[in-house]
């Protein structure tokens, strides 16, 4: 059970591994945020904090040392962007290219609502429209039934 | 109409597999570079051989390749013969020197040949950093103006020169 326990905390311990003096807990804060949001591009679908690939530990300590160096979270971000490409936001920006991706779930919504609605509606007024014919000839039905029991 | 509405999910299967079909021909692992049409960053290096600081107008004047490698790295190696022979083929080829030892790297060149015009050591892969890279061998073909033109990540065979690097060598080095 202890076993288990530690092997439990040794795996979510991961990948990063390096022992870092932070000046302030907001440093750690934004060091840890900055690293769970970009993208390691040796290894595809893990985060900087969560890989142990080499250029993840280099992307690591040179996060921190932008933010050593006074830059805001934007400007870090955009410093690996500018370098790495668009590939190592796990947040993609909103920009001509990623319109459709973030518009298309609300999109898809309103479409999928659209088309219950109708659905729906059509389904009601065909429950209620019967013509006067079309009763008498349900009526006659319904009793010639009647008749045969 | 009815009869037409039976083949709305036939059709939305088949819109549905050729969008599909076209994302598996794709490789997820090459990344577009964010740098190809800008100029190389610049730099302050020491080359391999004399030890002496180069920068970025070392790389002017003519079209060259710039090849990131180390002795660490398995693929370079695989790559080392078709480098030679393009550099005998008369390609100017500059190699970059990543995260290595450089008496490893001068012993590696002894050893199985030279194919660079001159290399400049990166060794704490800070100028790797600005270039974008992410895994050796990676190869770039920079243009007479120091501006990247192309970028190949992985090893650079007969296949991959003929029918992507090669193209643009072409075309850059063909421009008065």
């Amino acid at each position: 059970m202890a076993l288990v326990a530690l092997w439990l905390i040794a795996s979510a311990a991961a990948a990063e591994v390096e022992v870092r003096d932070f000046a302030s807990a907001s440093e750690r804060e934004r060091y840890r945020a900055l690293i769970e949001e970009l993208r390691c591009p040796q290894c595809q679908n893990q985060n900087l904090a969560a890989s142990d690939a080499p250029i993840a530990q280099d992307l690591r300590a040179e996060v921190l040392r932008l933010l050593r160096e006074g830059r805001s979270d934007g400007e870090i971000v955009d410093h690996l962007v500018a370098r790495y490409g668009d590939f190592v936001r796990y947040r993609p920006a909103w920009q001509p290219s990623t319109y459709l991706l973030w518009i298309a779930p609300g999109l898809l919504l309103v479409i999928a609502g659209g088309v219950w609605l109708w659905v729906l509606r059509r389904q009601r007024r065909q429950g209620v429209e019967l013509g006067a014919e079309q009763r008498a000839a349900l009526d006659r039905l319904l009793d010639a039934e009647r008749g045969d029991r | 109409m009815d009869r037409l509405k039976l083949f709305v999910p036939l059709i939305i299967f088949l819109v549905l597999a050729v969008v599909l079909y076209f994302g598996l021909g794709r490789d997820p692992r090459e990344l577009p570079s964010a740098l190809v049409d800008r100029p190389l960053p610049s730099f302050s290096l020491p080359s391999l051989r004399e030890g002496a600081a180069v920068d970025e107008s070392a790389l002017r004047g003519k079209v060259r390749l710039l090849n990131v490698w180390g002795t660490w790295c398995v693929a370079c190696r695989d790559e080392h013969p078709f480098l030679i022979e393009l550099a005998d083929r008369g390609i100017p080829i500059v190699g970059l020197n990543y995260k290595d030892d450089p008496r490893a790297a001068r012993a590696w060149l002894q050893r199985l040949g030279d194919p660079y015009e001159l290399v400049v050591v990166d060794a704490d892969g800070r100028y790797g950093l600005e270039l974008g890279v992410y895994g050796a061998p990676e190869t770039y073909v920079v243009d007479a103006d120091g501006v990247i033109r192309y970028r190949h990540v992985g090893v650079v065979d007969p296949a991959v020169w003929r029918e992507h690097i090669e193209p643009v060598y072409r075309n850059w080095t063909a421009r008065p």
